[in-house]
């Protein structure tokens, strides 16, 4: 029953690791560019959430009518800015770009807020929980995991069935095709960025409300992310929903077995997917 | 004569190398006039100078009274310029209709619409929800148009559409350039193929080594100007 | 006049200034091997950090300036190159000097799998890749409780005066091995990239068409680089953590240190050159002996510096030289010259 229990606790777990993910399936998507900075913009969500939360008083969950625009405003800016002056055949550039970022912004948080770990109180919901059979389910987890259906839902839907989705596919299969029938690279490549980072913010917030967190962290959220896109199988969502569940289930069930293999499990469990399916398990079909 | 396409001494270039020299033409509004030339002639080099993929010369193409030479593709496509691709180049990720729709999302008015499209080509309507991809390549080749078509621009360029259809198939398609073009919009199109070019057009220029060889009314040059204007013998 | 000038053509990689810049090389080399007679304990201490991050640097270059592997995993065999020293000396009694030998081997026996996992991953995904090998490597070597687990442990004294008599001795042994290290590598490097292989690589990293006509085997090419940067990258480890005499999982296998600090100093002295990740490294140390006050502002500008001269000067401090005076120190490139040229 207790293994159970730790399947459960880390399939909800893969909830929070998919959102760190879907915005990295998102760019990847559209413009075939890997943000090495990801974590770290994870991790300034949750600060800038710190502090909405700080200055307002208002809870961490509310703070996301603030967190998710400025941080989307953030990603259009940053694409329009930097990171399309290096977009192209070679991947090095925006590579080593980002990983620059990744740098900058963990020491600028550091600055900022120092090296001690923060968190964010959203109060009742850290300790509520569910009963349901013989589990109790925190409130926290499930609302984590649901969270991460609606954006992979939605992301999924806007990507299909709405014009910006048409854009996004069509600049990411051929851009300058794209570009001739009058949509700008550079701003659909700006609206990408900005989706992705609005989905960053939510990940973020509800990191910081789940764990406590430093400007240190930022490198390992981008790792699960990046091992839960690998696993899903690129560019499809609900795969990489599928690849955070088994990365969570994996983590969960080597805490179980020893609270030290936690992460190593996951990151085993990585290898040894990457080494018999290396194309993840849910590739994309069509093209 | 109004202003509508003018080209003065355009130069174009890949990299050290130089694909187009000098070269000057211009398009009447409503217009219709063919270039032809051999492979390499720098016919789809002049497409891409046009439509913005390529931003060399910056004065030398005027449209509509504007320099247009250095703007981004979207902008000229926004300025009413729309390019039927040459190897048609569609969007492998969207159905027939989401091609046609994209065509058409500058939204500028004017009479096509995507029943107009259906009307022209009544297969891509029973195929609309298909990935474009699933089609022939005649079928694709009319979504290709009906892409730009949807743009509803004032002028249309096509780069050799007929390129690797079946005989039939093209012949199919040039019957229905007639009603394409008869509606005021004027058009450019590029072939390989001389007498489907001269069929449809009121002038006809050739190029040759990326240099104007031939200028002339399409219904009076006469065979031996073109061979010497096509491979320079 | 014209027959003459065609005999007196030939083809050379030698110029003037990378011949002039073998004998001042020379020179210089000489001189640091005598620096034990002629510098001081602090000194000799910084030079042979120095030659370590000139070694890690041009390692670095050599994966993703000219193979196109771009790992920002190299702490992975910086920390199992440490983890291998200590583990030998301290726990299998091997003496220091051979072990440093032995850890060069073993990084290039466990880099051959690594590479066979990774290398299914392409282009940027590849670099994320070998981060999750080097988080791999830490969080295994957190567990060896024999050394410390997650806390570390010291070099035990008596290993470490096994290493030579006498305090001098030990300090100038030190430095010889990480200077020797790093001649190795630079000329490692050179070899590599004047080779039939290395040829090919410049040639497929400049034009993608060139790769098919050239009947390199690219994979086999790519996993050699890889797996010779993985050992000659732990022998470096193994000296780094010899100067440092303590090892812990996060200070061996850092990501600052050993990855975004190496990414820098190529980046800024110039990506793809041999020149570069020297002239790199040494304004590395000198915006670290004047900036170090600083902190984390430091990384900060180090940070903003890498990605401005990706955005500006793509080929770095050493491109814009090279592309300014069209010089080169090191004979790589074939030209044209006329005989009494």
């Amino acid at each position: 029953m207790d293994w159970l229990n730790a399947i459960i606790q880390g399939t909800l777990l893969g909830g929070l690791y998919a959102l760190f993910a879907a915005g990295l399936s998102l760019i990847f998507g559209v413009m075939r560019l890997v943000n090495i900075a990801h974590g770290d913009l994870i991790v300034l969500a949750a600060y800038l959430a710190l502090s909405v939360v700080t200055a307002t008083g208002i809870g961490p969950l509310w703070a996301l009518v603030i967190v998710v625009p400025a941080m989307a405003v953030i990603g259009y800016v940053l694409q329009r800015g930097i990171l399309n002056r290096v977009m192209g055949e070679d991947i090095l550039p925006p590579l080593l770009v980002t990983f620059g970022l990744a740098v900058i912004i963990q020491n600028a948080l550091l600055l900022g807020y120092s090296a001690d770990p923060q968190k964010l109180d959203a109060g009742w919901l850290e300790t509520a929980s569910v009963k349901i059979g013989p589990f109790a389910l925190g409130l926290l987890p499930l609302l984590t995991f649901a969270v991460a259906v609606v954006v992979v839902w939605g992301l999924q839907w806007m990507f299909y069935h709405t014009a910006l989705g048409r854009a996004f596919r069509a600049t990411s299969d051929k851009q300058d095709i794209a570009q001739l029938m009058g949509l700008n690279r550079a701003h659909v490549f700006g609206l990408a960025m900005a989706i992705a980072l609005a989905v960053t913010a939510i990940a973020g917030v509800l990191l910081g409300i789940r764990t406590s967190f430093d400007p240190s962290i930022g490198g390992s959220r981008l790792i699960f992310g990046f091992e839960a896109v690998i696993i899903g199988g690129l560019g499809n969502l609900w795969g990489t929903l599928a690849g955070g569940v088994i990365l969570g289930v994996a983590q969960a069930v080597g805490a179980k077995i020893d609270p030290g293999l936690q992460i190593l499990a996951g990151h085993i469990v990585f290898l040894a997917i990457l080494a018999i399916r290396p194309r993840g398990f849910f590739p994309r079909i069509d093209g | 004569m109004p202003e509508f396409l003018n080209i003065l001494n355009l130069d174009a270039h890949y990299g050290d190398f130089q694909a187009l020299y000098g070269i000057t033409l211009h398009v009447d509004p409503g217009e219709v006039i063919a270039i032809i030339g051999a492979n390499g002639a720098g016919k789809s080099t002049l497409m891409r100078s046009v439509s913005g993929l390529m931003k060399d010369g910056a004065e030398a193409i005027r449209f509509q009274g504007q320099k247009i030479g250095a703007l981004r593709a979207d902008q000229v496509a926004a300025r009413g310029i729309a390019l039927v691709p040459e190897g048609r180049q569609l969007f492998p990720s969207l159905s027939v209709e989401e091609n046609l729709i994209l065509g058409g999302q500058l939204g500028r008015k004017g009479p096509w619409s995507l029943k107009r499209i259906y009307d022209l080509f009544p297969i891509l309507e029973e195929r609309r929800h298909q990935p474009s991809t699933s089609l022939s390549g005649g079928q694709q080749q009319m979504v290709a148009i009906g892409r730009a078509l949807m743009a509803n621009p004032d002028l249309v360029m096509m780069d050799e559409i007929s390129l690797g259809l079946a005989p039939v198939i093209i012949k199919q398609i040039y019957e229905a350039l007639p009603g394409i073009v008869g509606q005021g919009m004027a058009a450019i199109i590029v072939e390989q193929d001389i007498s489907k070019a001269l069929s449809v057009s009121r002038r006809v220029y050739c190029l040759q080594e990326g240099r104007v060889s031939l200028e002339g009314a399409s219904n009076s040059v006469s065979r031996e100007e073109i061979s010497r204007a096509y491979f320079g013998v | 006049m014209s027959s003459q000038m065609s005999k007196s053509l030939y083809v050379t990689r030698v110029s003037r200034a990378s011949s002039v810049a073998m004998v001042v090389g020379a020179l210089i080399a000489l001189t640091l091997i005598a620096a034990p007679w002629w510098a001081g304990r602090a000194e000799m201490r910084l030079m042979a950090e120095i030659f370590l991050y000139i070694s890690l640097a041009s390692l670095w270059n050599l994966l993703a300036g000219y193979a196109g592997l771009v790992s920002v995993g190299q702490q992975a065999y910086v920390g199992l190159g440490g983890y291998a020293l200590f583990g030998l000396t301290m726990l299998g009694g091997v003496p220091p000097v051979p072990a440093i030998a032995v850890t060069g081997v073993l990084g290039a026996l466990i880099a051959m799998p690594v590479a066979l996992l990774i290398f299914r991953l392409r282009g940027a995904y590849f670099a994320i890749g070998t981060w999750v090998v080097a988080e791999v490597f830490r969080l295994t070597a957190a567990q060896i409780s024999a050394l410390g687990g997650g806390s570390g442990t010291s070099l035990s004294p008596a290993i470490i005066k096994s290493l030579a008599d006498g305090r001098d001795a030990r300090e100038a042994l030190t430095y010889w091995l990480a200077l020797g290290l790093c001649l190795v590598v630079i000329g490692a490097v050179v070899v590599f990239l004047r080779s039939r292989a290395g040829l090919a690589l410049t040639a497929i990293r400049d034009n993608e068409l060139a790769s098919k006509s050239l009947g390199i085997n690219i994979w086999r090419t790519k996993f050699f680089v890889y797996v010779i940067t993985g050992g000659l990258t732990a022998l470096t480890g193994a000296l780094i953590s010899l100067q440092k005499i303590r090892i812990s999982p996060d200070a061996a296998f850092s990501t600052n240190d050993w990855t975004a600090f190496v990414i820098f100093i190529v980046v800024i002295g110039g990506i793809g050159t041999i020149e570069g990740p020297i002239i790199g490294t040494l304004i590395f140390f000198a915006l670290r002996q004047t900036l170090a006050d600083l902190g984390t502002i430091y990384l900060i500008i180090l940070g903003a510096l890498a990605i401005g001269i990706m955005l500006r000067a793509p080929k770095g401090l050493w491109g814009l030289v090279r592309e300014r005076f069209g010089i080169e120190l090191f004979p790589l490139s074939r030209r044209v010259r006329g005989q009494d040229d």
